[in-house]
């Protein structure tokens, strides 16, 4: 590098010159466009590191054939009865799982100095996360898509038509984002992003599987039956079974958005204080 | 740019502490608005985290600062609009490319989408990285990312800078571009607060200096202040034959009175002057005793010396080697 500029020339008349250059200050922008740029960078990394975009590509191919051939027979009779049962639930399996990816890279990302830049900005100051949340939207609608597709592939006949599949993509990719506060929240506790890992699946392993993802609750004991029904996840496959179906009602939508409410009220807060707290 | 000749940042007894370490134990600065002010001391001594207090980044644990008249603690977030920080490690995305950290700072300064990318180009051409603009930040030199960084930080022009031991590492081709830099930002009227341990970097920058160790201040002044507080001068005096040195050290600790240091140079000896007077006997004394030199230089002391004099031990920079040295007694 520094043998092709064999002299430069001096910098710091120019470096007046763009210091006098810059005019009148623009006015500070607002908390969503200041988010906006930030799911800008973030999708800037997707472009500049592809790679990240294994996760939610190969994880819902694998889940959703895995599963559907695993226990499609056992549990159903055949593949093609429990993949009616199954693609809503394992949709949200699938994006659920990912979005423990979303703390990880936060816990990786704040480490480095250009979060002390983020921090010195007079800017909204949640704006960094949500807008690291917003770039994660996009990679959960990457892996929602891929979901709906290979499930209509083998077979998922969805009863609410293309309106019920968009409204259950919504429903979902609006939950992520607000329990993906958890995981910032875990993001800015841990020390190491193994840490970060380790709590996040300690905490997804149980709610996915015990839940009415893979099989009818009505077969479990009585005491798993209980955690299965609080479960939110639990309430979110009901309300995404009834909208791919075209029968939902009212009430399960109405528990998911106080659910996503909750997370966002309670650990949206928590994260900021613990962000702002950060050394 | 105002010309306010109030300060431009002063704490009371400012503290930080992490566990039991107390990081910072009870600064006091006063720096005034316009030119370099230098915060000199070696690793670990409280430098950035001073800084990252004064930019907002740290919660302060005792003592107040203000920073261009506004409460750090109370007002940050007018703190924040006001100053901008350049951090030891370069604070950009190294998975993007140089334009688009510009851009994507200029955007969250409220820039338009046409009006950041032009603030862009022209802060990449200033800085001569226009050809390293696409490239991921990753790719870059040292001393790209060092310009690339202070390009950012004046995106829109700070009343005050902060530089976080911005030479550290860079050859000395790129830590003369930081130099040149530093001087345009100051003389556009930016105030600049340069942490460094590098004493001859302070030395060539900085109008005043706080020297800081173990958390605290040990010493403030103007450079030439602190060198005066150490001594009125030091003699420099190399010996044509090495094999004379010895001899040249006892006449000369006879002549002046003073202990004389022979440094590791094997021709060089160096005395701290208190009577200059004397001086002026030593090089005939020399002379008549057969000694021929070939530099006999009184000078201020160097921010080396004046370290060494206020803590009793070098500070702990690359030039560690040239304190081993012996002293007749």
């Amino acid at each position: 590098m520094t043998s092709t500029s064999v002299q430069s020339p001096s910098v710091a008349p120019a470096v007046s010159d763009v210091l006098q250059l810059s005019g009148p200050r623009p006015a500070r922008p607002n908390a969503l466009s200041t988010s906006l740029s930030f799911g800008w960078r973030a999708l800037l990394k997707i472009k500049h590191v592809p790679e990240q975009l294994f996760d939610v590509t190969m994880f819902p191919i694998m889940f959703t054939l895995m599963f559907t051939y695993l226990f499609g027979g056992a549990l159903a009779g055949s593949t093609e009865a429990y993949v009616q049962f199954l693609i809503p639930g394992i949709l949200v399996q699938t994006v659920v799982m990912i979005t423990m990816y979303t703390g990880l890279t936060l816990n990786k990302d704040i480490e480095k100095g250009v979060f002390d830049r983020f921090r010195s900005l007079p800017i909204w100051r949640p704006a960094p996360l949500v807008g690291a949340l917003f770039g994660d939207v996009v990679r959960y609608t990457i892996a929602s898509v891929i979901v709906m597709v290979l499930g209509l592939i083998i077979g998922f006949r969805p009863q609410g038509g293309f309106v019920g599949v968009v409204a259950s993509i919504a429903l979902l990719l609006l939950f992520s984002f607000s329990m993906s506060w958890v995981w910032t929240m875990f993001a800015m506790l841990m020390r190491t992003e193994q840490a970060v890992m380790g709590v996040s699946m300690f905490i997804l392993f149980p709610l996915t599987f015990a839940s009415n993802i893979f099989v009818d609750p009505s077969t479990m004991p009585s005491w798993l039956q209980a955690f299965v029904n609080v479960n939110p996840i639990s309430k979110l496959v009901t309300a995404i079974r009834g909208l791919m179906a075209g029968t939902v009602e009212l009430g399960d939508l109405a528990i998911v958005l106080g659910w996503c409410a909750g997370f966002i009220l309670i650990f949206g807060p928590i994260t900021m204080r613990l962000y702002n707290r950060k050394s | 740019m105002t010309l306010n000749a109030g300060l431009a940042i002063e704490t009371n007894g400012l503290v930080k502490r992490f566990g039991s370490n107390v990081a910072v134990d009870g600064v006091d600065l006063a720096v005034p608005s316009g030119g370099v002010y230098g915060v000199l001391g070696p690793n670990g001594a409280g430098k950035t985290t001073t800084i990252r207090m004064l930019a907002t980044l740290l919660e302060i644990d005792g003592g107040s600062a203000r920073v261009l008249g506004h409460d750090v603690a109370k007002e940050a977030d007018t703190v924040r609009s006001k100053v901008a920080l350049t951090g030891q490690f370069a604070s950009l995305d190294e998975d993007l490319s140089g334009t688009e950290n510009l851009v994507l700072l200029a955007r969250l300064f409220g820039f338009s989408r046409s009006a950041a990318k032009a603030r862009s180009e022209q802060l990449l051409t200033a800085f001569d990285l226009v050809e390293a603009g696409p490239r991921q930040v990753k790719t870059f030199s040292g001393g790209m990312r060092r310009r690339l960084d202070i390009a950012a930080s004046i995106i829109v022009t700070p009343e005050l800078i902060f530089l976080d031991e911005p030479t550290t590492g860079l050859d000395p081709r790129s830590r003369n571009q930081v130099w040149e830099i530093v001087r345009a930002l100051v003389a556009g009227g930016t105030t600049v607060l340069l942490t460094t341990q590098y004493l001859d970097e302070a030395d060539q920058l900085a109008d005043r200096v706080a020297v800081i160790d173990h958390g605290k201040v040990i010493a403030e002044g103007t450079t030439g202040e602190l060198k005066a507080s150490v001594g009125s001068g030091a003699l420099h005096v190399r010996v044509a034959d090495q094999t004379k040195r010895d001899a040249a050290a006892v006449l000369l600790g006879d002549v002046l009175g003073v202990e004389i240091t022979r440094e590791s140079d094997p021709a060089a000896l160096t005395a701290r002057i208190e009577d200059p007077q004397r001086v002026a006997r030593a090089l005939p004394a020399l002379d008549d005793a057969g000694i021929s030199v070939t530099t006999f230089a009184l000078g201020q002391p160097s921010l080396d010396e004046v370290f060494l004099a206020l803590t009793g031990r070098p500070a702990e920079s690359e030039d560690d080697q040239e304190f081993v040295k012996e002293t007749t007694s």
